[in-house]
């Protein structure tokens, strides 16, 4: 059963893959392939950070912080060494996000529950706060435009292609760590962390881990992100960027591994459809989340898995 | 720097120190009380804000029967936001997760539908006849509105602390914290305890942004600058303690008055710097003895 559970998902993933790659293919204009970039970037953040709130409870209201830093070390690198520097510079935001995610970790682990949230937006938007008033070296509100990757990348669809390559293997890499001892153990910390104590693992290196291995992630997501909308603005680091994520969490399923994948591509085709018609939108968002916690808090995924499962009970047993 | 114009300093950052401490206060009571966290605290401090704005100069009451009017307002949108949907989720597994997100959409529905009803331009408020003057300190000219505000506030945080520790009915408000299965056991309403605690903390912040309506221009983002504010009060102090949201805002008020007048670019940071500075230090926050930080 196991097995072909994993296939199944296998299987999924494949399919998946093959509708994103599919999509330049279809005669798509450059704002539908922008769209589908989107999808693609804003799930991979969703899913790194459905990692730590989903997979250990972790609940974090500063991921925007992440989503920025790896933006900006794209687009100041762009700004101040010319765009040569792209890729190493999305690196380097990675590796800046891991320093300062063991940094901030080390301080804000020693507390959970309501505290770790308060802590993190804190985080956040302090760290907004530095990127919107230091106009001499962010630009403050401006952001940085024209941020256009060098070569073959300036390619729109090769950039596509690109974004499609690093999220996939990005998402694999997370699925490994998710199933590994260590995710385990993580799941366990949420459920019960004192038998976790006893059974002699450290909850908190644990937790230190998966928040940096989360904001590296996050902050990938970020340095895309920068080559997809060619440009950034200090609006990635302020807490609703944050909150988006979450949304996407919820929406698609906080106890489901591939639930905010979904939940990203779902929130952001409505935004599409909806929030370029209406000044609401956040209206909108927050109607959304109230219906979901009140009524749907297993996600879009996680109430269809209930559906079919109701639906196979029924049906007379096989095998 | 002279003594004077420190001293004038000093108010101001005591003003700015007891609207903070009202909004901490509340959010600080749900906490400790309800074991509730209001991240939509804020959004009724702004809620306070535009009902006194509405019943001063729309409907042409006195300024203080339109802060009343607005303390009671936000006392009673509480009531509702608690009795239909926090109540839903209590107890449910992640609880305190999904109070989080629950009031975060709060937030974002809150601020639509002020900006739905109010628009988004600036509003003002005057602030009330006989109050409009200032007074020398020393040689140095203080708004008289400024002083009464940090009277009038303390008072009433005082009385409702007062109300909370030494009648029954607080007593029975406090033990909802520690065991409510127990509580209803001996016959209290638990629930309908809960919907006025929740009241009385969202009627301080609803009272709070009345107050501060004729200081800073009501807006509908305003929330938002006041729940950061008063988390990071609660967190330098202690969360669910009183004394600690005292202290904390204390702090933080103080801080920030003078931090506009050294740095002002900067203001809006050193706040938060003081907040990662105690958090270093004692990150159970200055006033909380116990480890109580397990949710």
């Amino acid at each position: 059963m196991e097995s072909i559970k994993r296939y199944k998902e296998a299987a999924f993933w494949a399919v998946l893959f093959m509708a994103f790659a599919m999509v330049p293919l279809l005669r798509a204009s450059s704002y539908e392939i922008m769209l589908a970039s989107h999808i693609l970037v804003w799930g991979l953040f969703a899913v790194s950070f459905n990692m730590l709130w989903g997979g250990t409870g972790m609940l974090s209201f500063g991921q925007a912080l992440y989503y920025g830093l790896g933006a900006y070390a794209v687009g100041m690198t762009f700004k101040y060494w010319g765009d040569a520097w792209f890729l190493p510079s999305i690196v380097l935001g990675i590796v800046c996000s891991v320093v300062l995610s063991i940094l901030i970790g080390l301080l804000i682990i020693r507390v959970s529950g309501v505290f770790f949230t308060v802590m993190t937006l804190a985080f956040g938007q302090l760290a907004w706060q530095i990127t919107f008033r230091w106009y001499g070296v962010t630009g403050g509100d401006d952001g940085i435009q024209g941020v256009i990757p060098p070569g073959i990348l300036g390619d729109r669809i090769f950039y596509y292609y690109f974004t499609l390559v690093v999220v996939a293997l990005s998402i694999l890499v997370l699925k490994r760590i998710s199933g590994s001892p260590m995710g385990l153990t993580l799941r366990c910390v949420r459920q019960n962390p004192d038998r976790v104590r006893f059974l002699g693992q450290s909850v908190k290196r644990n937790q230190l881990t998966i928040y940096m291995i989360s904001s590296a992630f996050t902050a990938l997501a970020g340095g895309l992100m920068a080559g997809v909308d060619n440009s950034i603005h200090p609006n990635m680091l302020y807490w609703t960027t944050s909150g988006e994520v979450i949304l996407m969490s919820v929406l698609g399923g906080i106890g489901q591994f591939f639930g905010p994948f979904i939940g990203a591509g779902v929130l952001i085709v409505l935004e599409d459809m909806v929030g370029a018609r209406t000044e609401y939108w956040p209206l909108i968002v927050g109607t959304i989340m109230m219906v979901m916690v009140l009524l749907f808090p297993k996600g879009l995924v996680g109430e269809v898995r209930k559906l079919v499962d109701r639906f196979r009970s029924r049906a007379p047993a096989r095998g | 720097m002279d003594l004077s114009f420190i001293l004038v300093q000093l108010l101001s950052g005591l003003t700015m120190a007891t609207l903070l401490f009202l909004v901490a206060s509340g959010l600080t009571l749900i906490f400790g009380v309800g074991n509730v966290f209001n991240f939509a605290h804020g959004s009724f401090y702004m809620l306070g804000a535009y009902l006194a704005y509405q019943a001063a100069t729309v409907w042409h009451t006195d300024f203080w029967t339109a802060t009343v009017a607005a303390a009671l307002g936000a006392g009673v949108l509480g009531m509702l936001a608690e009795s239909l949907f926090l109540r839903r989720i209590y107890g449910r597994a992640e609880e305190a997760g999904f109070q989080i997100l629950l009031t975060y959409s709060f937030i974002l529905v809150i601020d639509d539908m002020v900006k739905i009803i109010w628009g988004t331009e600036y509003k003002s408020l005057l602030r009330p006849a006989g109050l409009r003057g200032s007074v020398q300190i020393l040689g140095e000219t203080t708004p008289t509105y400024n002083l009464a505000i940090i009277g009038i506030g303390l008072a009433v945080v005082v009385v409702a602390w007062l109300v909370l520790t030494r009648t029954r009915a607080g007593k029975v408000a406090r033990a909802s914290a520690l065991d409510r299965e127990m509580l209803s056991a001996m016959g209290v309403n638990v629930p309908l305890t809960m919907t006025l605690v929740f009241g009385i903390a969202t009627a301080l912040g609803g009272f709070a942004g009345a107050l501060a309506a004729p200081l800073r221009s009501v807006t509908p983002g305003a929330g938002i600058e006041v729940i950061i504010d008063s988390l990071i009060v609660v967190v330098i102090g202690g969360m669910g303690n009183f004394w600690g949201a005292w202290l904390g805002a204390l702090i933080l008020g103080e801080v920030t008055a003078f931090a506009v007048i050294l740095v002002p670019e900067w203001a809006v940071v050193v706040s938060y710097v003081v907040m990662v500075l105690t958090l270093i230090f004692k990150p159970e926050g200055l006033f909380s003895h116990s480890p109580l930080r397990k949710v």
